[in-house]
C-alpha cells in the first residue's frame, strides 16, 4: 500500500499514565476525506492532533506505533516538524486568526517559510483566499483587522491561511461546531471542492456533517477504533452494534 | 436510551400494520366474493380501498417528517424508508383486491366458464404470502421473509397455467366463452400480482433487518 498518505499501525497515545489511544490501525488515502466520530474524550482529537505532531506541545504526552506519512515515520528524530506542519496543515474548532489585517494572517505563515517577495505573496494571499472562498467577500478590506470578519469568515481565513504554505493534507478539528448553518455549508462546500488538491481528515461531532462531506469515516470509542469504512456503509449499514447504537444515538 | 424516536418508530410500524390489516381483508374479502360471486362483497372490497389510501398518505407524511425532524441514520434509516416503499407495496395490493372486485362484478349473473381449480389455489398462495410478509415485518423476521419470496415461482407458474387453460380450452375455441375468461384471465394475474408485492415487501424486510439487498438478485438470499 505504497500510495496511502498516513500509514498508521498500532498507534497508542498517553497523557501521562493514561492511555487515551489503544492500539489504532488505520490507512488514509490520498485525495479523499476522512472523518473520524465518537463520542467526548473518545481520542478522535488526539488522534487528529497527533498527525502533525501538534500534541508534541503537551509535556505529558507520548505515542508508539508506527505513524507513517508518505512512507516515512513522523516521529522519527529526524523529522523537520515545522516542515512537517506546513505539509498537514490544521483548522481548529474556532477561528483563531491573529490580530492582524487579513493579508498579514495569511502572509505571516509565508514569510516564516522564508518567502519575502512582495509580488509572490500578493499573488499567493489571492489565490490562498480564492480556494477558501472568501476572496470576493474580503478583496476590498484586505487591510481590515481580521477580527472584524464573521466567525464564517474568521474560519475561512484560518483556511486560507492554511492553504498558503501549500499544504498536502488539512487537518480540521470540529470546523464548523461555533459556526451557523450557513456558514458551515460553505465550509463542507469548500472541503468538497478541496478533496481534488488535498488530503481531509476531519474531528466531527456532527454526525450528518460526517456523512455529508466524507468519503470514509472511522468511529472511535474509549481510545479504539471500533470501525472505519465507507461513509455510505457506516451510516446506513454499520457493522459494529456499538457504531449503529452510537450513529443512532441509542448510547448510554 | 429510550430515545423519543422510538416512540415515534413504534406509531409508524403500528400505522403499516393497521394498513396491511386492511389489506389482507381487501385480499380475502375479494377471493370470497370470487367464490360465490357475491357483488355485496365485492363492492365493501371498493368501498374499502379509500381508508387504505389514506393510510397511505399519513404513513409517507409521518415517514417524511422523521426523516427531516431526526435525520435518522443507520437502522432507524432503513426502517422510516422501507416503511415508506411497503406502504406503497400494499397500497397496491388493495388496488388488485378492488381490480378483482370489479372483476367479480363484471363475472356475476352469468354462469361461471368452468369450476374454479387453480385460480383459489393461486389465490391461497397470495393470502399466505401476503400474511407472510406483514408478519416478517412485524416480527423482523428474515426467514420467514425468505420464504414469502421463494414462492413467487408457484404463483408465477399457477398463474402461466390458469392462462394457458383459459386460452387453449376456451378462448381459442369458442368465442362466446371471451367475455366470462377474460376477467378470469385478469382474475389470475390480478393475483399473481399481489404476491409479486408480497416479494417486494419481504424484500424490503430484508434490507431493513440486514442492511443486504436481495432486490433482483436471489441468488443473494
Amino acid at each position: 500500500m505504497n500510495n496511502t498518505a498516513f500509514s498508521i499501525k498500532q498507534m497508542r497515545a498517553f497523557y501521562g499514565a493514561k492511555e487515551v489511544i489503544k492500539g489504532v490501525d488505520i490507512s488514509i488515502m490520498p485525495n479523499t476525506v476522512t472523518a473520524l466520530i465518537g463520542p467526548s474524550g473518545c481520542g478522535k482529537s488526539t488522534f487528529i492532533r497527533s498527525l502533525n505532531r501538534i500534541n508534541d506541545l503537551i509535556p505529558s504526552f507520548r505515542i508508539s506505533g508506527d505513524i507513517m506519512y508518505r512512507q516515512k515515520d513522523i516521529y522519527d528524530k529526524e523529522t523537520d516538524v515545522v516542515e512537517l506542519r506546513r505539509r498537514v496543515g490544521m483548522v481548529f474548532q474556532k477561528p483563531n486568526p491573529f490580530p492582524k489585517s487579513i493579508y498579514e494572517n495569511i502572509a505571516y505563515g509565508l514569510r516564516i517559510h522564508g518567502l519575502n517577495i512582495k509580488d509572490t505573496i500578493d499573488e499567493i494571499v489571492e489565490s490562498s483566499l480564492k480556494k477558501a472562498a472568501l476572496w470576493d467577500e474580503v478583496k476590498d478590506n484586505l487591510k481590515q483587522n481580521a477580527l472584524t470578519l464573521s466567525g464564517g469568515q474568521q474560519q475561512r481565513l484560518c483556511i486560507a491561511r492554511t492553504l498558503a504554505t501549500q499544504p498536502e493534507v488539512i487537518l480540521f478539528d470540529e470546523p464548523c461546531s461555533a459556526l451557523d448553518p450557513i456558514s458551515t455549508a460553505k465550509i463542507e462546500e469548500l472541503i468538497h471542492h478541496l478533496k481534488q488538491n488535498y488530503t481531509i481528515v476531519i474531528v466531527t461531532h456532527n454526525m450528518q456533517q460526517a456523512a455529508r462531506v466524507s468519503d470514509y469515516s472511522g468511529f472511535f470509542l474509549l481510545g479504539e477504533l471500533i470501525e472505519v469504512g465507507r461513509t455510505h456503509e457506516i451510516f446506513t449499514a454499520p457493522k459494529d452494534k456499538r457504531t449503529e447504537e452510537y450513529i443512532t444515538g441509542r448510547f448510554g | 436510551m429510550e430515545r423519543h424516536l422510538d416512540k415515534e418508530l413504534q406509531e409508524l410500524k403500528t400505522e403499516i400494520l393497521r394498513m396491511g390489516g386492511l389489506v389482507e381483508n381487501a385480499i380475502g374479502v375479494s377471493v370470497e366474493a370470487l367464490k360465490q360471486l357475491d357483488r355485496l362483497a365485492a363492492e365493501k372490497v371498493i368501498c374499502s380501498d379509500k381508508a387504505i389510501d389514506e393510510l397511505e398518505l399519513g404513513i409517507d407524511e409521518k415517514s417524511l417528517d422523521l426523516l427531516a425532524l431526526y435525520q435518522p441514520m443507520a437502522v432507524d434509516l432503513r426502517f422510516i424508508t422501507m416503511a415508506m416503499k411497503i406502504s406503497t407495496d400494499l397500497e397496491r395490493m388493495a388496488d388488485l383486491a378492488v381490480d378483482i372486485a370489479q372483476r367479480v362484478l363484471e363475472l356475476s349473473g352469468k354462469p361461471l366458464l368452468k369450476p374454479l381449480v387453480d385460480i383459489p389455489r393461486l389465490a391461497a398462495v397470495a393470502q399466505d404470502m401476503t400474511k407472510g410478509a406483514i408478519d416478517s415485518f412485524v416480527g423482523a423476521d428474515v426467514s420467514l421473509a425468505k420464504n414469502v419470496i421463494l414462492r413467487d415461482t408457484e404463483a408465477d407458474s399457477l398463474r402461466n397455467k390458469v392462462q394457458v387453460e383459459l386460452i387453449n380450452d376456451y378462448i381459442a375455441k369458442d368465442k362466446s366463452s371471451v367475455s366470462r375468461a377474460i376477467p378470469l384471465l385478469l382474475i389470475a394475474r390480478h393475483l399473481e400480482r399481489v404476491c409479486d408485492h408480497a416479494t417486494n415487501i419481504a424484500e424490503d424486510v430484508i434490507y431493513m433487518v440486514e442492511a443486504r439487498v436481495v432486490r433482483h438478485h436471489q441468488e443473494k438470499l
